[in-house]
């Protein structure tokens, strides 16, 4: 009888699988991630460099509106070093005691400003499509991090007779090959602080890693957490059972 | 009353003005004689009772911090999976609770009709508990489109947009639904009120439920009715220690989820926040709606797969009265039970056909286990005139005790594991 409880929750769990399987994409090389597994913890050396992959490359046309200043010392970052990323930027504020809107240099406590000022503009500037906010795109795509990966390195010559419409890019592992991004790395496209080769691949996966970290921010916290109640209810379980069985040893 | 026994003074202080100790004693306590010989199948009644819970702690506290418009709704999720302290867990608990609650009250139902418990005289908590099915369902429906999401938004759009099938005022009954004319913010206002309101709907009916469950007892794997003390024992502590055994368990596996694969139940296109101008790939249902999507789409007219879709669940109201063998339990029907068998997998294959494109092979066997899933309920009609059913033993008691110190649920014995 437990076999087919265990049975049919496999069967559940499978056909949810399944389901997510169901999205389309060419096969996706599966990286193995610092942070996958019971116990994965982000790479905080990964997610800096990954950081700067964004801030050097991404952000001239993503967003990453979700994600403000201060949650980078989640990355190792002190707060004066917070303070100064964030005095780097320039952000809309207002209106004044004048009625009008000012820019004024950025604080912790802003949110990474978006590129464009809008969905349209975005669109106009990108031979129609508009460069989607990244803060969540680990998590809005089949793959996850292994999609962002996988697309960053997936730029090749198309097949002879593939024709891509003008401006697209050809791309392995976007749905129907063609991409509105040009491919954004290149050898050497930023020059690590902590003096990491920048391989195409490497920026590839600091910034895939870096957008895990986005999309969930509390992913440390979850496993951590999660390694103790499954513990401490395994045990709480097998004193129930032991107790279930006490009640019921009178009955034979 | 129950034989009620305290020295405490204050528990018969209250207990003489206002009964609720031996109320509760009858209903769960040592004053419910219950079955000696139920099955850990019997175990997920409660469990689903302890997800409704679940649900409704983490979905009010949820709601104190979820904003119900189209320009914020989505935001606010991410407000709470950020900002809000546990937010996160709150969130992917509610979510998650969500599934478990049915994958729980799918077993439960399944185990009803192996069990033959849908019988008289128990037809009517058995139509009570398709109405918490149905409620729950429209339950799950609106909540998946508060975070306002790419699904979100288009599940909404075409699950409403069924009602157009209806001839003659379907359209006018859209706009009504819709508060206008596209799925939009009064949609989600009202979606939101349905959905903190319809929970203590399910928990009225499950009152009802266990209310009819009282009235009888509940049924046991053998599917003959207790007749004597030799047959029963007090829910309270022989059942209230194998339901807690079952409770860690559910948890366990519940936990698992939450904190190692939140997302495993989810589309990611549900992170994308709505667009009412670009409409996804595949839309595609949460998985437990899959077998009646598979359904509705297996058909080509529009308004008889609406008519399948909701027929095959109120199909499960007529039940009792489809099948009309007086032998309750599977195991003295050996081919019920093979039909059983066929109806589950048939089921489960539909839900793989739901989350599949309409086309090619998927649609050719989309069809037949549509037909198939009807045919199930006519196969048994005939069955319960044909079938010779297996000799009954003649009491719980004999059939229980005569094996000696097996396991308690000795009665699984015959049954496939
Ligand atoms: C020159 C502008 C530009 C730069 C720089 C750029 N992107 Fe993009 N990106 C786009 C556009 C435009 C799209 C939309 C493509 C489409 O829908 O065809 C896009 C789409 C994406 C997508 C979504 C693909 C999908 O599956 O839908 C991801 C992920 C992405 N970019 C990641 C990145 C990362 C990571 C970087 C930095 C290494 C980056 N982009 C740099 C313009 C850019
Ligand atoms: C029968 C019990 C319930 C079921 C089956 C249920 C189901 C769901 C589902 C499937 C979602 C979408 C999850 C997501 O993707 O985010 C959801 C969201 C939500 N529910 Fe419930 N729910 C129940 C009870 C409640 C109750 C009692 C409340 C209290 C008001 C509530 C409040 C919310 C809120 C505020 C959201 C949006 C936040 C979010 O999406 O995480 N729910 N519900």
């Amino acid at each position: 009888m437990k076999t087919l409880t265990a049975a049919a929750l496999a069967a559940v769990i499978a056909l949810g699988a399944g389901q997510a399987a169901a999205a389309e994409g060419a096969a996706l090389p599966k990286y193995d991630w610092s942070f996958s597994g019971v116990f994965g913890k982000f790479d905080r050396a990964e997610l800096q460099r990954g950081l700067q992959v964004y801030r050097e490359v991404c952000s001239a046309c993503h967003g990453l509106k979700y994600v403000a200043f201060r949650n980078l010392e989640a990355l190792g970052y002190s707060e004066d070093e917070i303070k100064e990323m964030s005095a780097e930027y320039s952000v809309v504020d207002g209106p004044d005691d004048e009625g009008e809107m000012f820019e004024r240099a950025g604080r912790p406590s802003d949110y990474f400003p978006s590129p464009f000022p809008n969905d349209k503009a975005a669109a106009a500037a990108n031979n129609g499509a508009a460069p989607p906010d990244l803060s969540l795109m680990a998590k809005a795509r089949p793959g996850g991090p292994d999609h962002i990966r996988g697309l960053l390195l997936g730029y090749e010559d198309p097949p002879a007779e593939f024709e891509a419409l003008e401006g697209l890019s050809y791309n392995l592992y976007f749905p129907g090959n063609q991409i509105a991004m040009a491919a954004p790395l290149f050898d050497e496209a930023v020059e690590y602080a902590d003096g990491t080769e920048a391989t195409t691949e490497q920026m590839a996966t600091d910034v895939a890693s870096f957008l895990m970290w986005t999309a969930e921010p509390y992913l440390e916290e979850r496993h951590s957490m999660g390694v103790k109640v499954v513990l401490f209810l395994l045990v709480f379980t097998g004193i129930l059972y032991a107790a279930k069985r006490k009640v019921w040893s009178d009955l034979h | 009353m129950s034989g009620l026994k305290t020295n405490n003074a204050v528990i018969r202080w209250i207990e003489y003005r206002l009964p609720i100790f031996s109320f509760l004693d009858d209903a769960v306590g040592s004053g419910y004689p219950t079955p000696r010989n139920l099955n850990y199948w019997w175990n997920f009644g409660s469990l689903a009772g302890l997800a409704l819970v679940i649900l409704m702690l983490t979905g009010i506290m949820l709601a104190m911090q979820y904003t119900p418009h189209v320009i914020f709704a989505f935001d606010s999720v991410e407000r709470i999976m950020r900002d809000v302290n546990s937010g996160w867990l709150l969130r992917y608990i509610h979510m998650n609770g969500g599934s478990f609650f049915f994958i729980v009250v799918y077993i439960h139902i399944f185990r009803g009709l192996y069990y033959g418990s849908y019988k008289a005289p128990r037809e009517l908590l058995w139509i009570l508990g398709v109405v918490i099915l149905l409620l729950m369902m429209a339950t799950a429906f609106m909540g998946y489109v508060l975070p306002w999401g790419q699904m979100s938004f288009w599940g909404a759009t075409v699950i409403t947009n069924l009602f157009s099938a209806i001839p003659l005022i379907g359209e006018s009954i859209v706009t009504w639904l819709w508060g206008g004319f596209a799925v939009d913010n009064p949609t989600l206002n009202r979606f939101y009120a349905l959905h903190y309101l319809l929970p203590f709907v399910i928990v009225g009916a499950v009152v009802l439920h266990i209310w009819a469950l009282h009235r009888f007892g509940s049924s046991n794997p053998l599917g003959i009715e207790a007749n004597g003390p030799q047959d029963k024992i007090p829910f309270h502590p022989y059942y209230t220690a194998k339901d807690a055994f079952g409770v860690g368990v559910f948890l366990v596996l519940f936990a698992a989820i939450v904190f190692f694969a939140p997302n495993l139940f989810g589309e990611p296109d549900n992170y994308i926040p709505a667009n009412p101008l670009s409409t996804p790939a595949h839309i595609v249902p949460e998985w437990y709606f899959l077998p009646y999507y598979a359904i509705l789409r297996a058909i080509p007219d529009k308004l008889l797969g609406v008519v399948a879709m909701f027929g095959s669940i109120l199909i499960l109201f007529v039940l009792p009265w489809i099948d009309r063998s007086p032998v309750r339990s599977a195991k003295f029907r050996p081919i019920y039970k093979q039909f059983f068998w066929i109806f589950l997998a048939d089921c489960i294959v539909l839900g793989y056909i739901g989350a599949k494109p309409p086309e090619g092979i998927f649609l050719i066997v989309g069809r037949l286990a549509t037909a198939y899933y009807f045919l199930h309920f006519f196969i048994i009609f005939v069955l319960s005139y044909v079938e010779r059913p297996r000799p009954l033993p003649s009491s719980i008691g004999e059939a229980v005790l005569k094996g000696g110190g097996a396991a308690p649920p000795a009665a699984m014995a015959g049954e496939k594991a």
